[in-house]
């Protein structure tokens, strides 16, 4: 009995599986020099501050290292696996900065994205060596920031963690896409309007990049909710909100 | 001799879907070709090759299953040093 549910949601995906459809990595060559080398720039600052917040809180955390290792590791992997998606008959890849966002920061998620698409680009045939900062620009600092954010607000606002997290997951998500739409948008609009043309790539982000945000989000509150669960000082440690919603619950009536 | 039935069932199942999926679909480009390289072409600016190319025959199969190796690996590394196993898990 316990396969139908599997069985259902495999004929579905077979239902629903169809046409063509138009990842986040922008191939080498795309962005001319000028564009290239401004998101360079404005790429570059984020990531040496990333740098130097990994020296001053691995003095202060033992096991803050370990952490960015892990998460360094884990946005290198996903950021480079493509994933099918019925839906839209294509592949895509989610990204992993809301959550490495949440757990060490904006910086360094602009820092650890910078090596993953350093890698990919040099070994894999992903991203670029000239678009390396447009990449990172969209999925470290944009996709990272806005995850960081919409988490921290949440928050403020007294959603449970799991629910944070999700949202922070899912909207860093979109919000890397967006950035590559904007990227695209500006530098290659020529005589079409530029939002004319940024809202036409980013509505072509919409059938593959919707499932995989929502998909992105479940991680993200998974993985929260188990570090919070299997070892919580951890996460105290790295100055992060670590009560699960129901733990909150449970503090509130008490304290009523 | 029941896990090994779920496991069989599991690995039918998810070989029905996959031949299904593979069979109807179309060729299951990525996004990076299908919407940034379409609008990238259109303006005049399509993508050039990689300065190191390695999309030639397995050779990128074999530089994602090296970098899924390692990535693996250096996450499993840290993974145990940040997360060892509990007491109970270790006598069982």
């Amino acid at each position: 009995m316990r396969t139908l549910p599997i069985i259902i949601i495999a004929l579905l995906c077979f239902v629903l599986a169809p046409s063509t459809a138009q990842a986040m990595h922008i191939t080498e060559g795309i962005l001319p020099p000028q564009w290239a080398g401004l998101w360079f720039a404005l790429a570059i600052p984020f990531v040496a501050l990333g740098l130097r917040d990994l020296k001053a809180r691995s003095k202060q955390q033992p096991l803050f290292k370990p952490m960015v290792g892990l998460i360094g590791s884990a946005v290198f992997v996903i950021s480079c696996m493509p994933i099918p998606v019925p839906t839209a008959g294509t592949c895509s890849h989610p990204c992993g900065t809301g959550l490495s966002a949440i757990l060490i920061g904006g910086p360094l998620t602009a820092l650890v994205s910078s090596i993953a698409l350093l890698l990919q680009a040099l070994f894999l045939s992903h991203g670029g060596l000239t678009t390396l900062g447009g990449n990172i620009m969209s999925m470290g600092v944009v996709g990272g920031f806005t995850g960081l954010a919409i988490f921290r607000l949440t928050r403020l606002c007294g959603m449970p963690v799991w629910g944070a997290a999700f949202l922070a997951g899912l909207l860093s998500d979109w919000a890397t896409y967006l950035m590559t739409s904007f990227e695209l948008a500006s530098a290659l609009h020529g005589k079409v309007a530029f939002l004319k043309m940024f809202a036409a790539i980013g509505i072509s982000f919409i059938p593959t990049q919707l499932p995989l945000g929502i998909m992105e989000g479940i991680i993200t509150a998974v993985v929260y909710q188990f570090i919070a669960e299997r070892r919580p000082e951890l996460l105290e440690g790295l100055g992060v909100p670590v009560k699960t919603g129901l733990v909150q619950a449970v503090e509130g009536e008490a304290n009523v | 001799m029941k896990k090994a039935w779920t496991a069989f069932l599991i690995l039918a199942l998810v070989s029905v879907i996959t031949f299904l999926i593979v069979r109807i679909t179309p060729e299951w480009e990525g996004v990076d070709d299908t919407v940034v390289g379409k609008y990238a072409k259109e303006a005049g600016h399509p993508a050039k090759k990689a300065y190191i190319d390695t999309d030639r025959g397995d050779m990128l199969l074999f530089f994602f299953l090296i970098a899924g190796t390692a990535g693996g690996f250096v996450g499993g590394y840290y993974f145990r040093e940040l997360f060892p196993p509990r007491q109970s898990d270790a006598k069982s």
